[in-house]
């Protein structure tokens, strides 16, 4: 597309730069653009629809594994990161909006919000991934057994690390490029770092946003074990005064067809449990495991590599290509910015934002399914 | 939902200027859309974790058709499906008739194994790690 400027410059055809020669005029050009584009989210659907197979019929076979492991997914991060989306379809829409009514500044600062809500999502997302990483909540083979005492457990910080590099070069790219544009006095330039750098730092807001979320759900008191029964979706959270007595009462609301056991037993064999994985008294956020009997789940079997590995594989696999979907739209939004920033559009040629638009919304349709079907399984 | 529709009504009585192609979405429309869709977040969200009614069986179809209902407001309003090319409009939906196929047919054969439970418990035995259909207690 931006090749056609400088080529047909030079042999002066009557028609203006921003329309290609072989098109009659701008809508003929617009309207097969936007077929184009459509046929592409086509062959997307399709494509996820293969991970959605996967995800239907395992989740036909074993519906108790989607059951346990769903556990061990922050549903508070999930909603989060749902609003965090649709708000960047709204600001890609008006973006749209804004393109056809040549609106250029207004234009930038709402892909500039896209490109950040895409930043806070992946931020969010980061946190996600590292917390699975560090329980050992691993696709497959990788899977380790949840609740068995003596399982060492890594608070390292080293995978939220690892996930916050490439965030951090860009970060540092874009500080050196927007400086330069700043001394050179280059508009264009400026107006195309600023927005990339704002979403950098929106990057580390999503992490220090989902790093508060998480430690809201497990950082409560000495009883780790009890963060399983919340996380189990069915309760709310109460203040930190919640005892080992309430969540084993929430455990025998939610599952009144089992034999109840004695309250008192199970909570001395909880702590026994917790004694031996942490220091008592100085659990660490991120100290969340899995006592097998108390576990609400018809058959504990599930816990273990070829179950809940494969549901974890799965995860991955959507929640990861997912990802890949929103940083590959955070590079075309980059692209749209600089075409911004160039003054380039107007009532007769906005395509490009129209179909960039209509790929982050497919983006956002994904999310749509994959956070109910995935965080919110009961 | 009246709301929509009266923001569509707006969108139209936009200008169909001599050569003019593009329609600017009115605010107001893009703004109702997105707290409607907050909105039904917040529902579904709060449908999975109340303890008030067990809906069983049927809380995976309540779930799937709040996610549908937000997708199709996302499809007509922020794709602008409502007011675009009727070729654009079909093919969109034939992809989703072949997702339902695949899905469907997929479904079908899961679950179009009867095996017994001495079945299961052999296959369980020897191969842990397989992926052991339950015995439909309910048939026959």
């Amino acid at each position: 597309m931006t090749d056609t400027h400088t080529s047909h410059d030079e042999h002066a055809h009557d028609h203006p730069a921003w329309l290609a020669h072989h098109f009659d005029d701008a809508e003929q050009q617009f309207d097969a653009g936007k077929l184009g584009m459509w046929l592409f989210l086509v062959t997307e659907i399709l494509f996820f629809s293969g991970m959605f197979c996967a995800y239907s019929l395992y989740r036909s076979i074993h519906p108790e594994i989607y059951e346990f492991a769903s556990i061990f997914l922050n549903e508070k991060l999930g909603a989060i990161n749902t609003g965090v989306l649709l708000f960047s379809s709204l600001t890609m829409a008006w973006a749209v909006r804004a393109a056809q009514l040549s609106q250029h500044r207004l234009l930038i600062a709402l892909l500039g919000a896209t490109l950040g809500c895409a930043a806070v999502f992946l931020g969010v997302k980061a946190v996600e991934y590292s917390h699975k990483w560090n329980l050992g909540l691993l696709p497959g083979k990788y899977y380790v057994t949840q609740g068995v005492p003596g399982v060492p457990e890594s608070h390292d910080p080293f995978w939220l690390q690892v996930l916050c590099a490439p965030a951090a070069i860009c970060l540092v790219l874009c500080c050196i490029w927007y400086f330069r544009s700043l001394t050179k006095r280059d508009p264009v330039q400026r107006l195309v770092s600023g927005p990339i750098l704002v979403a950098c730092l929106c990057f580390f807001g999503g992490v220090g946003l989902g790093t508060y979320l998480e430690s809201l759900e497990a950082g409560h008191g000495e009883h780790a074990a009890a963060h399983v029964e919340h996380g189990h979706g069915a309760h709310e959270h109460g203040d930190s005064a919640h005892s080992h007595g309430d969540a084993d009462h929430k455990h025998g609301d939610s599952d009144k067809e089992k034999t109840s056991q004695s309250v008192s037993t199970e909570s001395v064999a909880v702590k026994m449990v917790s004694t031996t994985t942490g220091i008592p008294g100085q659990s660490h956020p991120d100290q969340v495991f899995v006592d097998p009997s108390k576990l609400d789940i018809q058959n504990p079997e599930v816990n273990q590599k070829g179950r809940a590995g494969l549901f974890f594989g799965i995860y991955y696999c959507m929640t990861g290509v997912h990802a890949i979907h929103i940083i590959g739209g955070m590079v075309v939004i980059s692209w749209l910015i600089w075409k911004a920033a160039r003054r380039e559009f107007h009532s007769k040629y906005f395509g490009p934002v129209d179909n960039v638009g209509l790929y982050w919304h497919l983006v956002d349709f994904l999310w749509i399914y994959l956070f109910p079907l995935l965080y919110l399984i009961k | 939902m009246s709301d929509s529709s009266h923001a569509a009504d707006q969108h139209d009585a936009h200008g169909h200027h001599d050569g003019e192609f593009s329609h600017p979405a009115p605010l107001s429309m893009l703004f109702t859309v997105f707290f409607a869709l907050v909105a039904l977040t917040f529902l579904t969200v709060w449908q999975s974790t109340q303890t008030f009614i067990d809906f069983g069986a049927a809380e995976l179809w309540i779930t799937l058709f709040i996610a549908t209902v937000k997708a199709g407001l996302v499809i007509f309003f922020f794709m602008h499906m409502l007011w675009d090319k009727p070729l654009n409009g079909i093919l969109f939906f034939s992809s989703l008739i072949f997702v339902a196929l695949f899905l469907g047919f997929t479904l079908m054969d899961a679950q179009g194994y009867d095996r017994t439970k001495e079945d299961k418990d052999t296959l369980k035995e020897s191969l842990p790690m397989m992926v052991v259909a339950p015995a439909p207690t309910e048939q026959k």
